[in-house]
């Protein structure tokens, strides 16, 4: 059977209704009687709570109810650990801390709710937060990692004696003994900065227990519906047939819809079964900035050892990684961070030491790239420097290093987020920096036009970068796949779905398999009623784990329909074929049976069936890699700087990506976009900006730059196919990698452009004004020499 | 809290409504004729998420009130579409994969409505210019400009 539909640019089944405004998001859930929530959040950053006087509140018109964490009496607990820490690394530290519905004592974090006040409309809810009264002694608060250390500094959780949540180490090789054989020592502090995700649509909630029925039902904006079903009826003494989470459409995830258990779960789930009526709690923009995970403040001190024709002896990183002020998350960014230092490239030595700091602001948990843009930046920032000492290609000094193509499965011998050892299943990089280089016309840029340019006074530069990006990790996810008496087939899972084009590229799979029509294929995801089983959308992971699934559940009910069609039209199985919704024995047309008949034959309405026999045409599986595959890629563009305003065009980019088989081009393309768009932002827009006291001063898409029309140049996409071997499909995640490499690029492109400053970019986020304090800062170095 | 009776058409029907003076044209859409489609990405004019046209022009309806809106005008996502065909736009978006999550997608289709109906050929610097009030953070622009590149071409938007 020749597929159809896998690798075909199919256009997607769920647009239409995303495009008639007929998609149902959390927002537009509206039930009789529904009671609306707002949260008073904490002004400071780092404060005691004395005493909290809500009396007013109670008693403004249309209020119904407001709580606060007294009220919650025993319901008042921490949140679980979502992500323990790796049980497989030795001689590690790590202090639990998680977060708290509602603040009990202390304010750990900017924004962290106090109480939360229940009426007929947020009108109400937010005019009756202003009559409450909370007596806020402001503390010290802690924000800078390298301070947060220091003896005396003030502590966000002051019965650990210091600020620090995490610290362990990994090592291959021998670092220290690779280090006295080099030529060169490249020792350089590197600082990445906080961002946030800025999904467009904002969290919410609608949480609804209906006394009646004793069922709780609950529409959220997460990526992971079934471990929030869990987790809540667990946390409130339910069964879990009791709790139903839907996720319907999510208006972009990115990694901070994963997290578990927002406070506002927790509070929402609490106080709908105290009401018995339905509450919404819709996050405002500026809330989102507040109330959502964040990440990437890491301070590196790395340093990198090279032959004097630029091979890697070895690397070592040091980092402090900022949690936030709890680490539910356990040390999955840390440790994507310390795995993708090491790349594409044979290092064979490495030291990692990572020391993870509380510090009062809101939770890191992965946004789209996780630890692995702040791994690629350190590593690709090395080789260049390197690059720049030994008057070496910045494309050559990549190709000396990177692993050949016939040591895969290549054991790099540290242990990866996902608790196993990082094994890179497979790939093929070379030929990936090659395509980005010709593509850009890498050779032809720096020969000709560039220095045609600079003649003219332009200050144009280029690079090329590559990385890796670690994918599709277990655990596992499940999927079942039913053919219906109408001949449709239905498919449901555990994942959820932000924009990633599940329900066409799943489906693809399913019609593939079955030989029907793409649109006969109806999936259903992120509804915990329709499927029992699964963790989530996160790490790239869909079209990976959750694709092979359903695709392993396509197949066991193919050969259910085999079986049946055999004895039905008497011919062996060998001789059936599927097409166009029938059965048929091939070379015999007129021998057929739809598979709508089938489906009802399969299950009979009297008489007697074979005992063992299931009944239907459907069946369930799941999918569980015995370790993640690992894409790659190589980045390229030409970026232009106005020495006059520090603004940055990027005149061309282009993307080369390797993530095995390709269920839908037109999909993928479209995430390695978004993934490069959001890397943009990160490079040159977006930072989060806290003063000394911990307040967050750009609160607003006015003041935080997210990457307009304009900033977003046209992105040309080149593929490897090097299949992953650990999977039936052959797949590698994608959601991730566009993002990964741009920081990276961005900064070699914009050295090269302002090659004649000497500038030497080591942080990120960088905007027109840092640009201009670097350059200023490289002409007074300049000139003091 | 005075309330105010207003008169409207909306997607070419007329609606009579009583809406309290602070209430905005979001709101009103969204809460009191159910017309979802049109959304909240920030209430503060800047993302785009609710953009509408009003009386042909793209506005963001979380910045008009309700009152201002009586005896005007409004379309919206719902109103692109007619009897069941989509819009070329609507179209073209699904052709060239300019929808993901589909959050920002009524505002990006009204917005390019707009911007073709007062410049039937744009060239790209003129789409990004119009969509620049427009934030998406799934696709990087680039397939919507195509899409709305592609409409141009084929003699505006239908
Ligand atoms: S909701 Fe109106 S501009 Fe964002
Ligand atoms: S498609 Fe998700 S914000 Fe544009």
């Amino acid at each position: 059977m020749s597929p159809k539909y896998v690798g075909q640019r199919i256009s997607r089944t769920e647009d239409p209704r995303l495009l008639t405004g007929q998609a149902l998001f959390v927002d537009d859930v509206n039930i009789p009687g529904m009671l609306h929530a707002a949260f008073l959040r904490s002004d400071y950053a780092h404060a005691r709570l004395n005493s909290i006087d809500v009396s007013a509140a109670r008693s403004r018109p249309g209020v119904i109810a407001v709580y606060t964490a007294q009220d919650m009496g025993d319901a008042w607990q921490h949140g679980p650990p979502l992500v323990i820490p790796p049980p497989t690394i030795q001689n590690m530290v790590f202090h639990t801390r998680t977060q708290v519905p509602l603040v009990k004592d202390k304010v750990r974090l900017i924004g962290e709710p106090l109480a939360v006040v229940i009426a007929e409309s947020r009108y109400i809810a937010e005019d009756a937060l202003e009559d409450i009264i909370a007596d806020l002694q402001p503390l010290e608060a802690v924000g800078d990692l390298e301070r947060a250390l220091r003896p005396g500094a003030p502590l966000v959780h002051e019965e650990l004696g210091s600020n620090l949540a995490a610290h362990f180490f990994q090592e291959k090789g021998n670092y220290k003994s690779a280090r006295q054989q080099a030529d060169l020592v490249i020792q350089k502090r590197i600082l990445i900065d906080r961002g946030i995700a800025a999904a467009m649509e904002n969290r919410g909630i609608v949480a609804h227990w209906d006394p009646k029925s004793q069922r709780l039902t609950l529409w959220d904006t997460t990526q992971s519906p079934i471990p929030i079903r869990n987790g809540l009826a667990g946390m409130f003494g339910l069964a879990e047939h009791q709790v139903r989470v839907i996720a319907p459409f999510v208006g972009g995830g990115f990694g901070p819809k994963i997290m578990m258990f927002y406070a506002e779960e927790m509070v929402l789930t609490w106080a709908t079964l105290q009401i018995g009526r339905p509450i919404k709690w819709i996050e405002d923009r500026r809330e989102n900035f507040y109330a959502t995970t964040q990440e990437r403040g890491q301070v590196h001190d790395a340093e990198m050892a090279l032959t004097s024709d630029g091979r890697i002896l070895g690397v070592r990183d040091s980092f402090l990684h900022d949690t936030g002020a709890y680490d539910p998350y356990g040390l999955t960014i840390p440790l994507n961070t310390q795995c993708h230092v090491l790349g594409p490239y044979d290092v064979p030595n490495y030291y990692a030491e990572t020391t993870v700091v509380f510090t009062n602001r809101m939770i890191a948990t992965p946004v789209r790239g996780a630890g692995r843009p702040q791994g690629v930046f350190v590593v690709e920032r090395l080789l260049d420097l390197a690059a720049r000492k030994l008057d070496m290609d910045r494309v050559e000094i990549r190709k000396r290093n990177l692993l050949p193509p016939d040591v895969f499965p290549y054991n790099n011998q540290i242990i990866d987020q996902a608790f196993a050892p990082l094994v890179l299943d497979s790939g093929n990089y070379l030929p990936l920096l090659e395509q980005a280089a010709t593509r850009i016309g890498y050779q032809p840029f720096i020969r000709e036009e560039q220095p045609r340019l600079r003649a003219e006074g332009k200050h144009v530069g280029i690079g090329v970068v590559m990385f890796i990006e670690t994918t599709g990790v277990g655990p596992y996810e499940g999927a079942r796949v039913t053919v219906e008496a109408s001949g449709r087939i239905s498919v449901a899972t555990g994942v959820g779905t932000q924009g990633q084009g599940h329900f066409t590229s799943f489906a693809q799979i399913v019609a593939d398999q079955l030989g029907v029509n793409i649109r006969d294929v109806e999936l259903v995801t992120g509804d915990t009623a329709e499927f029992h089983w699964g963790t989530g959308t996160f790490a790239s992971r869909g079209a990976v784990v959750a694709a092979n699934a359903i695709h392993a559940a396509a197949r066991a009910v193919r050969g259910k329909i085999l079986r049946l069609a055999s004895k039905v039209l008497e011919a062996p199985e060998e001789e059936l074929e599927l097409a166009d919704g029938q059965v048929r024995v091939a070379d015999m047309p007129e021998k057929s049976i739809s598979l709508g008949k089938l489906a009802v034959l399969a299950n009979p309405l009297r008489g007697a069936v074979q005992p063992g026999t299931e009944p239907g045409l459907e069946a369930t599986d799941y999918f569980g890699p015995q370790y993640g595959a690992t894409a790659a890629g190589a980045h390229a563009m030409i970026l232009e700087v106005d020495p006059e305003t520090m603004m940055v065009e990027i005149k061309r980019y282009v993307a080369v990506e390797d993530c095995g088989t390709v269920l839908n081009p037109l999909i993928l393309d479209g995430q390695v976009h978004g993934g490069v768009a959001l890397g943009i932002g990160n490079s040159y827009y977006e930072k989060l900006v806290f003063d000394d006291n911990g307040q967050l001063l750009n609160a607003s898409l006015a003041d935080y730059l997210i990457a307009a029309a304009t900033e977003v140049p046209r992105i040309e996409v080149g593929h490897g196919y090097t299949l992953s071997p650990l999977n039936p499909l052959g797949t590698k995640g994608a959601g991730e990698a566009g993002t990964l490499p741009v920081p990276a690029l961005f900064a070699q492109a914009l050295e090269d452009a302002l090659a004649d400053h000497r500038l030497e970019v080591v942080e990120m986020p960088l905007s027109p004004n840092r640009l201009f304090e670097l350059l200023q800062a490289a002409q007074e170095s300049a000139s003091g020499r | 809290m005075s309330v105010h009776p207003i008169a409207v058409t909306i997607n070419g029907k007329a609606e009579y409504l009583e809406v309290p003076a602070h209430m905005t044209l979001l709101q009103m859409l969204r809460d009191r004729l159910a017309l979802t489609g049109t959304k909240n990405g920030c209430e503060a004019g800047e993302c785009g998420a609710c953009t509408v046209l009003l009386d042909g022009q793209p506005v963001n309806s979380c910045l008009v009130l309700a009152v201002e809106v009586d005896g005007r005008q409004v379309v919206t996502v719902e109103g692109l579409a007619q009897d069941g065909t989509l819009s070329g736009l609507q179209q073209a978006f699904i052709e060239h994969n300019a929808v993901q999550c589909g959050f920002c997608t009524p505002g990006m289709l009204i917005s390019s409505q707009a911007l073709l109906a007062r410049n039937p050929s744009p060239d790209e610097d003129a789409i990004k210019e119009a969509l620049l009030g427009n934030l998406c953070r799934c696709t990087g622009y680039g397939r919507i400009i195509q899409a709305i590149q592609d409409v141009a071409r084929g003699g505006g938007a239908s």
